[in-house]
């Protein structure tokens, strides 16, 4: 039974519209607009302008656009609803303003929501990320019924109590467009003015889901993600042995790439059915165990820049 | 001055999570209690307090402005000390009159078991309650517990369910004095997120409802659930429609809306194919929302929403959930399309890589041992009569049962495990009785669920059960206090009440010797030592007696006293305690349990058995009528008994015995059991003995409490 009500909205807007507007309502309000992360990741918070610049006390105020890829989700482009990739918008402000749902909510508005005639709620949804030794504390934020946004209080990351708190939100971008739109599919939302977002992605979508779930070599992929964690494992051993210099030179940033490699190709492992419980549990060990020294080391880092700086300002 | 206060404590949150808001009002409830009782502040006023998803709210009118003073009365040096020959206060008096601070002629003596002694009286002044208020109230926010807490500005600030961002704290419509995390009481609440003022003043609990009400936010939850359930009326009973019960559902969603609203949506008829069970899941767990059934019971092409609006003006939001639910249920007809493309059984396999449990193996493991168990019960219950229990039919239930947890219905819809797999079955031509018995083989879930509807589902079920029992112990993972991870204490209730409700008959101890057999002869081949299935049998027993006691209404007593004379069948101890209680009440009974009390006593005293007990009763030793008269009627009972006994006719049994009661009071009365002659004594012992076993078969009297005492 076809819903007899026309949606309010005729012209929602179209994708990229909805994006460039979500982006000016958060540069507006002092955020560093970044850009997506190129190495693989399944959600924005991997990327190391949220996973690192969540540690320590720096202020901090970043939105970008995460494609993220999940390898499990994938359904060849037939599946109205599931996506190998998906595009979230990534917003970090930290510390958390006190009127963060408020500012939320606005955010909402600006693209075209309007909030007294819609039900929208918070609903707990406490988030985690075992990969990440990572977690928070929030809500799911449903739309109508539908999910449109993880709100986040981040409590830990890395392993490392997080002071002060950040706030990590993060759009379901399909989603909303397609609440926007009035849309059942997302292959059908309108991407520009001219472009469907099948017209834009579907191929994408369809190939990966044939790698992922028929070709890629589950051998390989298990040597690859061997070689990685081996490659980000003497780089992070290496930093014990430096001097201050060579600690302050240290590219922990290439070290955290390994750890997302690896983080990816267990998603990729886990979508060929390749991984049991068990070792599902010894393998997010891996990574987490990664993800965890990268941030110390990162926060070392910051800690003793900090220091440095203030030591500079003193004697100037 | 006393005088009545009225006090209003709101804490103002971001949403806290549905299921805690109840709790959490009554933790706030009894911890101000706490704080004001010892306060002496409360007199005879209550405190109420309730909650809303942005607000946890405390109120009570009648409390003491001040406290009352209170008047002490400290001694001081002994009055022969204190005063010198001609009665003037020598150094001590004045040294005590000063300091305590009074003049010295104000002192007063008392007595005490000592002596005289000085003595002043203090008057301590009592303190207002806003002062105490002001200090207990941050105590008390800090002090309520949740599950899992946050921090939400810096590593040391507040810690609570969500941030905290207002506080309306008044005491006769000013504000108290306090800072808590940054946050000052202040007169202000905030109404409904999206249609009320985000600023309303309130004065105090006279105008706090009906000012936030304007504001549309119902602080009561009783007044959201009214709301709630009027409207659903409202928009079925026209139509010949119902929401499918769900009081869990209705609490919730009282809790999720600040301004609750209900909605009316469709979906799909298409749609009615997939089973009532999906269908009902889908809308209920994912979407909160409740199914709608026709007269006939049916599920009906519509769902109710219930949204945190006043209405849905135009239909919007009605389209906005019909949407979400149609990809909700397309998902679902993708699993249930997707996951038959190949048979339950070709799911076996991959249970290999899933572990059940590290020390347990995986799930293919523990399926080839409840395959063994489940043959093993069927047959035991073959043999005893019950033609419909299949051996057969109960090992392939048992090979399919855990098949669904790899298939992506319960991977997406977990709570759904077992019916997935049953409704699969079903659908791929596997008999009824396997495919039900997969379906209902989790079941029962808790002291209220139903048992499995068939034999195979409940030789399935215990299986299932007896296996987590017997590996969990073996492995040592015991339940303790409120640590139970693997739900250990659900399975063993369940176990029982399939026994009692099906009336299986069975060796509890074979039963669980059973289980520990499959565990040693297949992987991980653990093993399991006698003592592990005394633990299981007792932990068994111990859920046995909570059904009986709690959900069966036995009395305490009459559970014992059954339970003593044999629980290992546990049917038949059932019976024997049902005899038991509908006896017990008759003339004879109690005073004959009194005397079995006594013969207990009396035996217990007279040392171990094996000094005094005799082969047998020797009547030519006899020296009395009382005990030739006892021993006969005995005699004459036990024969009667014994055979109604046998013919399962316990009551009867029970009623035979109680007849003794006559002869054994004429015993008591006239006869010294601890006779000189040494073989009259051992004779009389022996006599009693007897009597006590053989007439304690059906229950042990010696158990029951006499008199009205449960």
């Amino acid at each position: 039974m076809k819903s007899k009500v026309k949606h309010e909205v005729p012209k929602g807007l179209d994708f990229q519209r909805l994006i460039l507007r979500l982006q000016e309502f958060w540069a507006e309000r002092g955020c560093v607009l970044q850009q997506p992360y190129d190495v693989e990741v399944g959600a924005g918070t991997m990327h190391p302008e949220t996973f690192l610049r969540v540690l320590g006390p720096e202020p901090y105020r970043v939105a970008y656009i995460q494609p993220s890829r999940r390898p499990a989700d994938g359904r060849y482009g037939e599946n109205p609803n599931r996506l190998y990739k998906h595009m979230q918008l990534q917003v970090i402000l930290k510390p958390a303003p006190a009127d963060v749902q408020d500012v939320y909510l606005a955010s909402l508005r600006a693209i075209g929501i309007d909030l007294r005639r819609h039900d929208i709620r918070f609903e707990e949804d406490n988030w985690e990320s075992p990969t990440l030794g990572a977690w928070g504390i929030g809500w799911q934020v449903l739309l109508d019924g539908l999910e449109i946004t993880q709100f986040t209080y981040f409590q830990q990351c890395g392993g490392i109590d997080l002071d002060p708190v950040s706030v990590e939100l993060t759009y379901g971008l399909e989603r909303i467009a397609a609440f926007l739109q009035g849309v059942d599919n997302v292959f059908d939302l309108r991407w520009s003015a001219d472009r469907t977002y099948g017209q834009v992605r579907l191929a994408e979508e369809q190939q990966f889901s044939v790698y992922s779930f028929e070709q890629a070599d589950t051998d390989t992929t298990r040597q690859l993600f061997d070689l990685s964690e081996k490659e980000a494992e003497r780089l992070l051993r290496s930093y014990l042995d430096q001097d201050a210099e060579g600690k302050r030179r240290f590219p922990v940033l290439a070290a955290y790439d390994l750890c997302l490699k690896c983080s990816h190709l267990f998603n990729l492992l886990d979508s060929r059915g390749a991984i049991s419980t068990t070792e599902r549990a010894a393998l997010i060990g891996r990574v987490r165990a990664l993800a965890c020294r990268v941030a110390a080391i990162y926060l070392e880092q910051q800690s003793s820049t900090a220091s440095r700086s203030e030591n500079a300002q003193v004697a100037s | 001055m006393k005088g009545a206060s009225e006090f209003l404590l709101e804490i103002g949150c971001e949403e806290i999570p549905a299921g805690m808001i109840a709790h959490a009002a009554q933790e706030l409830q009894v911890i101000l209690e706490k704080y004001l009782t010892s306060a002496n502040l409360l007199d005879r006023a209550k405190i109420e307090t309730f909650g809303a998803p942005r607000r946890l709210v405390a109120m009570a009118s009648g409390l003491r402005t001040v406290q009352a003073d209170v008047t002490r009365e400290v001694t001081g040096p002994p009055k022969s000390v204190a005063y010198d020959s001609v009665g003037q206060p020598t150094r001590a008096a004045e040294s005590f009159a000063a300091k305590q601070g009074v003049p010295v002629a104000s002192l007063h003596t008392v007595s005490t078991p000592r002596g005289e002694y000085l003595a002043a009286k203090q008057v301590e002044r009592g303190r207002p309650a806003r002062q105490i208020l002001s200090e207990v109230v941050p105590r008390a926010i800090r002090e309520i517990p949740w599950p899992r807490s946050m921090y939400w500005t810096t590593a040391d600030g507040l810690r609570f369910i969500r941030p905290i961002r207002w506080i309306v704290a008044l005491l006769d419509g000013q504000p108290l004095q306090f800072e808590i995390d940054g946050l000052k009481p202040a007169k202000f609440s905030a109404g409904h997120r999206f249609l009320g003022k985000a600023r309303v003043a309130v004065s105090g609990p006279r105008d706090y409802e009906r000012r936030l009400r304007s504001c549309y936010v119902l602080a009561r939850p009783a007044d959201r659930r009214k709301k709630i359930e009027k409207e659903i009326h409202a928009l079925t009973v026209r139509k010949g429609l119902r929401a499918h019960s769900d009081p869990g559902l209705t609490e919730l969603v009282t809790y999720l809306n600040e301004y609750p609203s209900v909605i009316l949506g469709d979906f799909d008829p298409g749609y009615l194919d997939l089973p009532q069970e999906i269908l009902v899941t889908v809308m209920r767990d994912h979407q909160k929302y409740f199914a709608v059934e026709n007269a006939r019971g049916e599920i009906a092409p519509h769902f109710l929403a219930v949204i945190n609006l006043a209405s849905d003006s135009g239909g919007v939001v009605r389209a906005g959930h019909e949407r979400v639910l149609r990809a909700r249920f397309a998902d679902a007809r993708f699993f249930w399309q997707a996951d038959q493309k190949c048979r339950l059984a070709d799911y076996l396999p991959r249970l290999a890589s899933v572990t059940y449990e590290s020390r347990l193996g995986s799930y293919h493991d523990k399926v080839e041992r409840m395959r063994w168990l489940s043959r093993w019960l069927a047959e035991q219950w073959f043999n005893s009569g019950i033609p419909q229990s299949s051996v057969a039919e109960a090992d392939r239930a048992a090979e399919l049962a855990k098949c669904d947890l790899v298939t992506d219905m319960v991977r997406e819809f977990t709570e759904l495990q077992g019916i997935v797999g049953g409704l699969y079955a079903k659908a791929q031509g596997e008999p009824e009785e396997v495919s039900w018995a997969i379906y209902d083989h989790y079941r029962p879930v808790g002291p209220e669920d139903q048992i499995p509807r068939n034999y195979t589902g409940c030789a399935v079920a215990m299986a299932d059960k007896l296996d987590a029992l017997v590996g969990c112990f073996a492995a040592g993972m015991i339940p303790s206090g409120s640590s139970d991870p693997f739900a250990l204490r659900r399975a063993a209730l369940g176990v029982v009440k399939i026994i009692l409700e099906r009336k299986l008959p069975l060796s509890l101890s074979a039963t669980v010797a059973a289980a520990g057999k499959a565990l040693a002869t297949h992987a991980p081949k653990m093993r399991v030592t006698p003592q592990v299935e005394r633990q299981v049998l007792e932990f068994l027993l111990d859920r046995t007696r909570y059904i009986l006691r709690e959900r069966m209404g036995f009395a305490y007593d009459e559970v014992s006293a059954a339970l003593a004379a044999g629980a290992d069948d546990l049917v038949d101890a059932v019976r024997r305690l049902e005899a038991l209680k509908s006896i017990r009440r008759t003339k004879n009974f109690e005073p004959l349990a009194v005397s079995f009390k006594r013969i207990r006593k009396i035996l217990e005293k007279a040392g171990p058995a094996s000094t005094w007990r005799g082969s047998a009763v020797h009547p030519e030793v006899f020296t009395d009528t009382a005990e030739r008269d006892l021993h006969r009627a005995a005699t004459e009972v036990a024969r009667k008994s014994s055979e109604l006994k046998k013919a399962g006719k316990y009551r009867e049994a029970l009623q035979e015995i109680a007849e003794l009661r006559p002869a054994v009071d004429r015993f008591f009365d006239e006869v010294l059991v601890m006779a000189e002659d040494e073989n009259v004594r051992k004779n009389r012992l022996t006599l009693l003995a007897e009597l006590l076993s053989e007439f304690s078969t059906i229950a042990d009297f010696s158990e029951i409490a006499s008199g009205e005492g449960r």
